[in-house]
Parts: C-alpha cells; sequence; structure tokens
C-alpha cells in the first residue's frame, strides 16, 4: 500500500473519503495522479460488520441506543441548533452523517434515484417562492446523464429501465435487474395500481447478480443504518475504494481529521492540515484539494480556513458558504396488515411511487416526493418506535400487541422537496468546541411553511395508499419541527455566478482555482430528498473536469 | 419488574430471555453510568411496597395484581423507564450481550436472524409470485 511522506507535494489531497471523496480519488488516481484522502473516521470492512442492533443502529432512534459505529458522535463532536438567527443555540445531536471510509454509502438504503430534469430548472419553471432562494441549476439534465450512466455501471445498481413513466431519459439500462420484491413492495404497488398510480421497482445500489468480482444480495435484511457482510451494497467502500486502492497512486489516511485548508501568499491552497488519532498536527503538502466533507462538515471546515487573504473563510467572498442547507424530509405512516409481511427479510425498498414528485401548481404551494414502502425497524427500535398508537407500554397488552405486530407492520416513508432558505445555515458556533477544541458545528434551520404543506399532502396521499392496499391498521406520525437530519444539502451553492455561489458548474471554487468541494453542498435544490445518485454523477463529472483541467495546466 | 415489562405466557417472556443477565452486563459495561439510577429505583421501589403494603418486605414478595399495581404508580419514572428500555433491548438484542437466551425474544416476535433468506418473505409476495407464474 502507498505511502507518501507528508513533504512530499502530492497532486491531490481529497478530505473525505465518502459516497463523492471516494470516487473523485478513484478516477483521478486511475488517471495517473497522485492522491491522498483524509478521513476523519476509520477504514472499517464487510468482517467488522454485524447483524447487531445494539451496536450498529444510529443513535437518532430515541431515546438513544447504539454506539455510533458507522456515523458521527456527537459526544465527541458535538453539534449547537437553533431555529432561527435570534436564537442562541443549544447543544443536540442535529446533524448525522456516515463517518467512516465509503462514508454514508456504507449505512444508507441503497435508494439511488435520478434527479428528473425538472429539478435543475425548477426557478424557471414554477418561478419564484416566496421566503426561498429557488435558483436553477447551472447545469442540466443532459449534461449530467452521461454521468448518472457512469455510476450506475461503475458502482452497480439494480432497476428497470422505462418502469417508470416519469423517469428521464436515459442513454444506457441499468446494469442490473431488480431486487426481488417483497410483501411492502407488492402492497404498494396493489394500492398504487388502485389509486390510477404508476409504482415501479425501486431503483437500488445493492447488486442483485454477482458483479464485477461482489457477490449479489443475499437478502438478509440488514441494510439501512448496517453495513453490508456480503459486500453487495454498492458503498463507494465495497465498490470504488479497491478500484482506487489498487492504482498504487491513492492513499487512504484514516482518523484524519482536517482542521484547515492551508493557502499560500497567492491565494492559492497548498495542502491540508489535520489532526491525527492522537491528536498531533500535521501537513499534508497538495497541488490542489478536493473538500467531500458533506454539506454540513464542508461548509464548517471552510469557515475554519480564514486566513488573511481570506478573512471570511475559505471560497466564501460571495458570503454564501453554509448558507441554504438543505436536509431530509419526509413523512411517516404505518399500517398493519392482516397477513405476515416479514419485513425484517431482504432489502429495504422494492417499489416505488413518483406520481407527486413534480410539483403542481394546483396544489396551492411548491413541491413534490416520492413515495416507498419499507421497514423501518429492526426488533429494538421497533418495540420502541413502532407500535399503534394507543398500545401499552408494558405488560401483557404490550407484548401482545410485540408480537402480533412485527411481523405484519409496514412503513409508508415519502422524501420530499427541501426548499434552499438563506436563513437556514451551517456556521462556526461561537463558543462551544469538539473534543480536538475546533469549533462546533451551529445549524440554524426550520422548514419553509410550503415544505410543511408538502410533507401534510404526502402524508395524506400515504394514508390512502395504506387504505387502497388493504391495511387493518393505519396511523401518521405527526409532522413535527425537524430536530434531526441526514442529506445535508445546499452549503456551497453551485451557479455560475461569483457574487451569488460558491462553486463553478465543475465544482470548482469561483475564488480559488484549485479548491475543488464535492459533495452535497453543492447542491442548488434539494431534488426528492434522495440525494446519493446525484452527488456521486456531480463526483464523476467534477474529476473529469479535473482531470482534464489538470492534464492541460490549468489547475 | 422485568417479568412484569413483558411477561410469560404463552410465549416466553423476559424472564426466560435472562433479561436480568443482559441488565448486569449493561450496568458494568455500556451504560455504567446508570447504576445509581438503579441503586436509587430500588431503593424507592421496596420504600412503596412497605408502605403500600405494611406485611410485605420486597416487590419481589408480592403477587402479580399488586406487582403491577405498584408499577402503574411510578410508570413515567426515570427508573422506570430505563428498566423498561433495558427490558426491551434485554428481550431482544443479540445473544451476545446476555439476554434473548436461545434467541427467544426474537421467537416470540417472529424476527428470524440469518445471513441470507430467500423469497418469498412473506405471505403477500408468495400470493404475487403465484400469480405470476401461472
Amino acid at each position: 500500500m502507498i505511502h507518501f511522506a507528508e513533504k512530499s507535494t502530492v497532486d491531490f489531497v481529497i478530505v473525505g473519503g465518502g459516497g463523492a471523496g471516494a470516487i473523485v480519488a478513484k478516477e483521478l488516481s486511475e488517471n495517473g495522479f497522485q492522491v491522498v484522502v483524509l478521513e476523519q473516521g476509520p477504514y472499517l470492512h464487510e468482517r467488522d460488520f454485524e447483524h447487531d442492533e445494539l451496536k450498529f443502529k444510529d443513535i437518532w432512534e430515541p431515546p438513544g441506543i447504539g454506539q455510533e459505529a458507522l456515523t458521527n458522535d456527537h459526544t465527541l463532536q458535538p453539534n449547537t441548533f437553533r431555529k432561527s438567527e435570534s436564537e442562541k443555540a443549544v447543544i443536540a445531536p442535529f446533524v448525522q452523517y456516515g463517518k467512516c471510509i465509503g462514508g454514508g454509502t456504507v449505512h444508507f438504503t441503497g435508494n439511488y434515484w435520478r434527479f428528473h430534469e425538472v429539478d435543475f430548472q425548477e426557478r424557471s419553471r414554477w418561478g419564484e417562492v416566496g421566503g426561498a432562494a429557488l435558483a436553477d441549476w447551472p447545469i442540466t439534465y443532459a449534461e449530467l446523464e452521461p454521468y448518472y450512466t457512469k455510476a450506475e455501471w461503475d458502482l452497480g445498481v439494480s432497476g428497470l429501465a422505462g418502469a417508470s413513466p416519469f423517469d428521464p431519459p436515459r442513454s444506457k439500462p441499468y446494469p442490473l435487474p431488480p431486487l426481488q420484491v417483497k410483501s411492502s413492495g407488492v402492497l404498494l404497488e396493489r394500492g398504487a395500481r388502485k389509486l390510477g398510480w404508476h409504482p415501479f421497482p425501486a431503483p437500488m445500489a445493492i447488486l442483485s447478480q454477482p458483479y464485477k468480482q461482489r457477490s449479489a444480495c443475499k437478502y438478509c435484511g440488514f441494510c439501512d443504518q448496517f453495513g453490508c457482510e456480503w459486500g453487495a451494497k454498492s458503498s463507494t467502500l465495497a465498490a470504488i475504494i479497491p478500484a482506487a486502492e489498487k492504482t498504487g497512486r491513492c492513499e487512504i489516511r484514516t482518523s484524519s481529521y482536517a482542521r484547515k485548508v492551508s493557502t499560500d501568499a497567492r491565494g492559492r491552497v497548498d495542502g491540508v492540515i489535520y489532526l491525527d488519532a492522537r491528536k498531533r498536527e500535521h501537513f499534508q503538502r497538495a497541488k490542489a484539494v478536493v473538500v467531500c466533507c458533506n454539506g454540513a462538515e464542508t461548509p464548517r471546515l471552510l469557515l475554519m480556513s480564514k486566513s488573511r487573504l481570506f478573512p471570511q473563510g475559505l471560497a466564501n467572498s460571495s458570503g454564501l458558504v453554509g448558507k441554504f442547507f438543505m436536509v431530509d424530509l419526509g413523512s411517516v405512516c404505518l399500517g398493519t396488515f392482516e397477513h405476515p409481511l416479514n419485513e425484517h427479510k431482504g432489502v429495504r425498498v422494492t417499489r416505488v411511487v413518483h406520481d407527486f414528485y413534480d410539483s403542481d401548481p394546483k396544489r396551492g404551494f411548491f413541491g413534490g416526493g416520492g413515495i416507498d414502502a419499507r421497514f423501518e425497524f429492526y426488533p429494538i427500535s421497533f418495540a420502541l418506535n413502532g407500535l399503534p398508537p394507543g398500545a401499552p407500554r408494558w405488560g401483557a397488552g404490550f407484548k401482545k400487541a410485540l408480537t402480533e405486530n412485527f411481523t405484519r407492520t409496514v412503513t409508508i416513508l415519502t422524501h420530499n422537496t427541501c426548499l434552499p432558505v438563506m436563513s437556514n445555515s451551517i456556521s462556526l458556533d461561537p463558543e462551544v468546541k469538539d473534543a480536538w477544541g475546533l469549533p462546533a458545528l451551529r445549524v440554524t434551520y426550520k422548514f419553509h411553511p410550503d415544505d410543511a404543506r408538502t410533507l401534510k399532502f404526502l402524508s395524506e396521499r400515504s394514508m390512502e395508499l395504506l387504505d387502497a392496499a388493504g391495511a387493518v391498521q393505519k396511523w401518521a406520525l405527526p409532522i413535527d419541527d425537524v430536530t434531526a437530519a441526514g442529506h445535508l444539502l445546499g452549503t456551497c451553492r453551485m451557479g455560475t455566478c461569483p457574487q451569488h455561489s460558491v462553486v463553478d458548474k465543475y465544482n470548482r471554487s469561483h475564488d480559488v482555482p484549485n479548491l475543488f468541494i464535492v459533495d452535497g453542498s453543492s447542491f442548488v435544490t434539494s431534488g426528492r430528498n434522495q440525494p446519493t445518485c446525484t452527488i456521486q454523477a456531480l463526483a464523476y463529472r467534477a474529476a473529469d473536469h479535473m482531470i482534464r483541467a489538470a492534464k492541460s495546466g490549468n489547475i | 419488574m422485568a417479568a412484569q415489562i413483558i411477561p410469560s405466557n404463552e410465549t416466553s417472556g423476559a424472564r426466560d430471555a435472562r433479561v436480568i443477565y443482559f441488565i448486569d452486563r449493561a450496568l458494568t459495561s455500556f451504560d455504567r453510568d446508570k447504576q445509581k439510577l438503579y441503586v436509587q429505583g430500588l431503593q424507592d421501589l421496596a420504600t412503596s411496597v412497605r408502605k403500600q403494603f405494611p406485611c410485605r418486605q420486597w416487590f419481589s414478595d408480592l403477587p402479580s395484581e399488586q406487582q403491577i399495581q405498584i408499577l402503574a404508580t411510578m410508570e413515567h419514572s426515570e427508573f422506570f423507564e430505563l428498566v423498561r428500555l433495558h427490558t426491551i433491548m434485554g428481550f431482544l438484542a443479540n445473544p451476545n450481550y446476555g439476554g434473548n437466551r436461545d434467541e427467544v425474544g426474537w421467537k416470540a416476535i417472529g424476527f428470524e436472524n440469518r445471513m441470507f433468506f430467500d423469497p418469498p418473505f412473506g405471505y403477500y409476495d408468495e400470493e404475487y409470485r403465484k400469480k405470476q407464474d401461472r
């Protein structure tokens, strides 16, 4: 395994070895460049993953079970939260992201939706939305399409091209056929058809057949929140990192926590200062830096990278680093059925509905979303959070509800628009520090009124769907203010104008020519809360551009 | 208490799953900091037993109905919530943690811990596959 001396100047340092960073690392190293990936988390492997709910289930299932094995640990890296800029933020575990090689793609469900064409042009299609900063992307779906295809074929995605009438055009089918349908998928399909909707097999980043020397899914049921023990989930850990390492030009450096992107007297970046597991400081020199830390940690790192030339933080002449923070919004409804579904077996999602994906002025608000059917629980989290309202909390009645419902319950989950709002942001907390003494991430977030309307609208559609599918009992979880979130987006907006955006259409910083920002932070709008596919398509595209620019001396 | 939270009846309960062993392990490992809450909670429990049923010493001396009566008065306390959480965990966590003996908790709810499954998984997809085969 290659190891670069810190004193040597490598071609690229990539901060963050997750869903985006790993792809950039592979593309660059395969094209002859020397790459160091700095990852704050560990490098885990299939053998490290287990069917162990106490060990791997994430922290935010109240009341806080799990040990943050794959995600950020709020005891070490607290963040603070407030709903508006006038409040003082208090410590609260708001942001959640993958913290290991592979990032969030290690523990994700595998939903792999492309954006639709309209997602890139919602501002010109629907006009202004009061209180939101809706804008078009500087790229179109057509420009990104080849990279969507590249992502699907490189990573291994299962699906059925043309099955959804709402799908955007594609140049190639999915590399693999859909995964085996589950009872939740059958019931969603049955209910949706009855309502005149158009259900289709879920596109999933999980292998339905062996692919590129990786084994196919064995339907063990531990996908969402767990690492795949078969390597069948198409995380960048399973599908991308091995190829990057094989080049002999890519070094993965774990437990390496970046605290500053360093700049020289000319205003170009010259490397990254980071802390190792023992909190010792290091400096890795590089000709260019790619920041891939996610929509919350990326703006934090840039804001921590203040210098004489960049007093507002790096790449922040627009003042927009950290602004327009968007998160995963979705409504949750549950139902029980007469016969066992056994939803703990198989992949999470097998059928999806996109009939309400697009915004529709007739609804009276902006926004839309997709609907899927799944089982969100494992045994412990089901006992804590999955029972119908009013079920006894202990005793014989509790046990009866638990034993009768575990195999018969299904969740209808929606994936919605989250509007970009200027005052929703990531900033540095003025007081709270993390375990390394660095300023804590401060979240300011409150959803736009139209987002609340979208949530309500889709929750109502989910209840209709449960009825049409023949649910015995159904209930909707209340639509509360957001107090915890993943899918962190929007904080280094992409655009053509340096006054109104942070990166250009190729994810290059407007202010610093050898600094690239490649992750969910460059999203201009949220799509429908399934960002991974688009993050990764952008990563392939940005890497392609970096390679061309570097080879022609333009970095 | 655990045996009242998840009682043993036609199917196994907390007692059969040896939830107590799970709790002992939890309180000396990942929930070490909860020991004090247990000590205080158990003292308070004994006090209320003696107050309400002067001829009894301990919670475990009470017949089931009286145990339920006592627990109902404290079901919103921090101590009860913690015992409830630990009972659920001890019933349904991986048996490596000391509870869920012979996977009796998993069996009771219908969860199978396996490394692979073949379809059909449930009733509705089995029915769906049969229709498609026809």
